[in-house]
């Protein structure tokens, strides 16, 4: 008998294949285009960063980034939905799917989207030879690790939240910070000794720094078990707040 | 001679009335509020980030004119300009298409006196006000930075209001053709590509030729050098240029908005 | 010797069941045995504790005091396990709107653990019951009221369940979609399906259920088979009786004593008698003439008004 966390999955599967187009923007052509602007457009009147060029550089930050984005975005107006508008979850959880599955599913769906931009994204760049080193192929490993790290906890918030303004308020307080100051276009050394620990709290920068060390063969700042750790702990954190707050949201 | 058709039909205290509608809606959420003030700091983190941040790597940057500026100086007024673009269109893209498909706003309104120009005046009346609202702190802010000189950030402020007017007029326009939500996605697409190309974060001048091309037929290139040229108080005719630019934008945007609530709400 | 007691099992089982929200208290201790095979319905006002009550039945929101079995379990730790065996269609349509008839049904049947041939082929036989064979590839969206309707119940029957719970069914359809649908579960009934239902409608009250308890404030003021709530609740014949534009008051003084009761409602007189036609010789007897006289059979909407008063509540 199919796991219930399998028909969830497949459920966002079949509901994918239908409204695909809509993310090829975001997805597929969004993290090139920011490639284009800031990593050759600015990059021409940068000279080397740590070594290399401003390109091979950001890469990696790009790339993160885009699955941080994507998991924020994919986790804010769809769960809220589900809950409030077209009342999917509850339809599930009138059968036996269980607030868990609903859950795990719905991380598995979101890892397979950020799998498939991310592959999309190192080809694109693979082709036009700025990938220094082959540990790139380990990025795939870490950009499914943090996509649950935020993916997770996002859900949990949006499955908790009565009103969409909120969104709005997580995208400029929360989202753009962390992808503007995580390490993504400059290193996290040149921010005030005092905001940075900000930076080192935001799983973005774990996932970039673990990103760069894999996409230019050199050893992250911090050891690879702690920023690894860092990104589980922030998703096993966040799984248990999601499957908390759907469950709390579908009882009462 | 549209100026005189349209100034025979608008009555001043109707248009008002659609703004103070805007301003009661303000009102009555907690919410709007907030989004709307932390509205400000989108650009602002992005000019830290990007201008300060990125900045120290590039540090200098030519103008094209023989001046070289901190590249801080180069990216704010661009942000500016995307600032206004972004304030004015949030207002007349999302608000106005729900207003106009969901909430029946319009709809309401238009079976009173006021007219559909008039509606889409006070929209375009409300935009420019929030738009501005966010140019005026982002300025106070350059000039604080020592971004711009203080009198030179006072010249750019109308020009800012301009670039949300015209972004607020096309953006209406393109409003009343959307057919729902899913069209919302290219919007966003079209709106952060100029973001992304438009001489904002480098000059249009390094582009490759065709790039730099059919970036001069944009509207926010325009903006942006519109805003950065007197920002940085380089005075010149090309200024007009852009100028006029975006007057046109605006009272085409403003010609078809009208027309389109008329067709789609009063038929 | 279990098992032969768990055969005898009503499929619900409640004693002194209670659900709070904060202070508000929308189901205040009641009592229920649902029998296999039986159609059992739910009869009340709005805010009742009706939809509370299927709620809790359904295992998603949790009692707040007293004991609840269903289907022999315990909703608060088996009910991924109850909810595998029930069919349930809720008051707002929760159908995937994005996704075609078929596949609403074919997603949900893999909830169940279906395979996907099972959920292909049960899928197929819900779109013959619920009538939307050439609606199949059709998105959600642009269906009829009605149509959603079906389509909700029969997803809710994708898994052959042991117990449907149907929270007002008809609410919000036209009468034609509403007739469709009596149908369709009255089939249901046939095949043996245990179905509990919630209704503010006294006619689908009396159209499907076999019980009956009607619900008010949160508690049960009366259960029976809808005949005989009405033998017991009311006489078996009403006389409407119109008088006009004149005010009605002033004939209630000169109407007591015919029938058992007199109710007097803004436009009509109600007399509740044993026998109709010997009432309206005795109204006439008396001098009075109505501008209408209608003799009907008491039927379950005399009951509700007059358990849950006439106040309309909202």
């Amino acid at each position: 008998m199919a796991h219930p966390t399998v028909a969830v999955l497949e459920r966002h599967l079949t509901l994918y294949k239908r409204l695909w187009r809509a993310s090829l923007f975001s997805s597929f052509l969004l993290p090139l285009l920011f490639l284009v602007s800031i990593g050759l457009g600015v990059g021409g009147y940068v000279g080397t960063v740590e070594g290399v060029s401003y390109v091979e550089w950001i890469v990696p930050g790009v790339l993160a980034s885009t699955a941080f984005q994507m998991a924020v975005g994919e986790c804010t107006y769809s769960v809220l939905g589900e809950f409030k508008w077209t009342r999917g979850a509850h339809a599930m959880f009138a059968t036996r799917v269980s607030a868990w599955d609903m859950v795990r599913g719905w991380m598995l769906y979101i890892v397979f989207r950020v799998e498939v931009a991310a592959v999309v994204f190192l080809a694109v760049v693979a082709a036009f030879g700025v990938l220094a080193s082959p540990w790139a192929a380990v990025t795939l490993v870490v950009v499914g690790l943090l996509a649950v790290a935020v993916a997770a906890p996002v859900s949990a918030f949006s499955a908790s939240i009565d009103h969409d303004s909120y969104f709005a308020l997580l995208f400029r307080f929360v989202m753009i910070p962390s992808t503007l100051f995580a390490g993504v276009f400059f290193p996290v050394e040149q921010l005030p000794a005092l905001v940075r620990p900000l930076a080192y709290a935001s799983p973005l920068w774990h996932g970039v720094e673990l990103c760069r060390a894999a996409t230019l063969g050199v050893a992250p700042p911090w050891p690879v078990w702690v920023h690894g750790g860092y990104l589980l702990a922030f998703g096993v954190a966040g799984l248990w707040w999601a499957a908390f707050s759907f469950r709390k949201r579908l009882q009462d | 001679m549209v100026t005189l058709m349209v100034a025979r039909q608008v009555s001043v205290g109707r248009v008002g009335a659609v703004v103070g509608r805007n301003v009661g809606a303000l009102r009555s959420g907690a919410s709007y509020w907030l989004v709307l003030v932390s509205g400000f700091f989108e650009p602002l983190l992005y000019l830290l980030s990007i201008g300060v941040g990125v900045g120290a790597l590039v540090g200098r940057i030519p103008l094209g004119d023989g001046r070289v500026v901190s590249y801080a100086v180069f990216v704010a007024p661009a942000m500016l300009a995307a600032s206004a673009m972004n304030g004015a269109l949030a207002e007349t893209t999302f608000n106005f298409f729900f207003k106009m498909k969901y909430a029946k706003t319009f709809e309401a309104i238009l079976a009173t006196p006021v007219r559909p120009i008039e509606v889409a005046l006070g929209e375009l009346t409300w935009a420019m006000v929030r738009s501005s609202f966010y140019t005026a702190a982002f300025l106070l802010v350059m000039a604080v930075m020592g971004l711009a000189e203080p009198w030179w950030a006072l010249a750019a402020l109308p020009a800012t209001m301009l670039v949300g007017v015209a972004f607020g007029a096309a953006g209406m326009a393109v409003s009343t053709f959307l057919r729902g939500w899913q069209d919302f996605d290219l919007m966003t697409a079209a709106q952060f590509s100029l973001f992304l190309f438009s001489g904002t974060f480098a000059p249009v001048g390094g582009y490759p030729p065709v790039l730099a091309a059919v970036v001069q037929v944009t509207p926010l290139y325009h903006a942006v050098e519109l805003v950065r040229g007197l920002a940085l108080g380089r005075v010149e005719w090309a200024l007009a240029g852009h100028a006029l630019y975006l007057v046109v934008l605006a009272g085409l945007g403003l010609w078809v908005a009208s027309r389109r609530i008329q067709r789609v709400l009063c038929s | 010797m279990f098992g032969l007691v768990a055969e005898h099992q009503p499929l619900i089982h409640a004693r002194g069941l209670v659900k709070r929200f904060g202070e508000f208290t929308a189901v205040d201790g009641i009592d229920l045995d649902v029998e296999p095979g039986e159609a059992f319905g739910f009869l009340g006002p709005n805010g009742a504790g009706k939809s509370s009550t299927m709620r809790m039945i359904s295992c998603v929101s949790m009692p707040s005091a007293g004991e609840l079995r269903i289907l022999g379990m315990d909703p608060v730790r088996e009910g991924p396990a109850i909810r595998a065996r029930l069919g349930v269609c809720p008051q707002l349509d929760n159908l995937d709107p994005d996704l075609t008839v078929r596949e609403n049904l074919t997603t949900y049947a893999r909830y169940f653990g279906l395979s996907r041939a099972q959920a292909r082929e049960r899928a197929e036989e819900m779109l013959d019951f619920a009538q939307l064979r050439d609606k199949a590839s059709s998105k959600v969206e642009p269906l009829s009221g009605g149509m959603k309707r079906r389509l909700t119940i029969a997803r809710a029957m994708v898994n052959e369940p042991d117990l449907v719970l149907l929270d007002e069914p008809t609410t919000g359809l036209d009468p034609q979609a509403r007739h469709l649908l009596w149908e369709r579960l009255f089939r249901l009934k046939q095949r043996g399906v245990t179905l509990v239902l919630t209704t503010h409608y006294m006619d689908e009250a009396e159209q499907l259920c076999d019980r009956l308890v009607v619900m008010d404030g949160g508690r049960i003021v009366a259960e029976g088979s809808p005949r005989s709530l009405i033998e017991s609740y009311a006489s078996p014949e009403v006389v409407e009786l119109r008088f006009g534009s004149e005010p009605l008051e002033g004939f209630v003084e000169r109407l007591s004593g015919v029938g058992d009761r007199v109710d007097v409602l803004p436009d009509r007189i109600l007399l509740y008698a044993k026998d109709g036609d010997d009432a309206v010789s005795e109204v006439h007897r008396r001098g009075l003439a109505p501008s209408s006289v209608l003799v009907r059979r008491a039927s379950l909407e005399d009951v509700f008004l007059h358990l849950t008063g006439r106040t309309l509540v909202d």
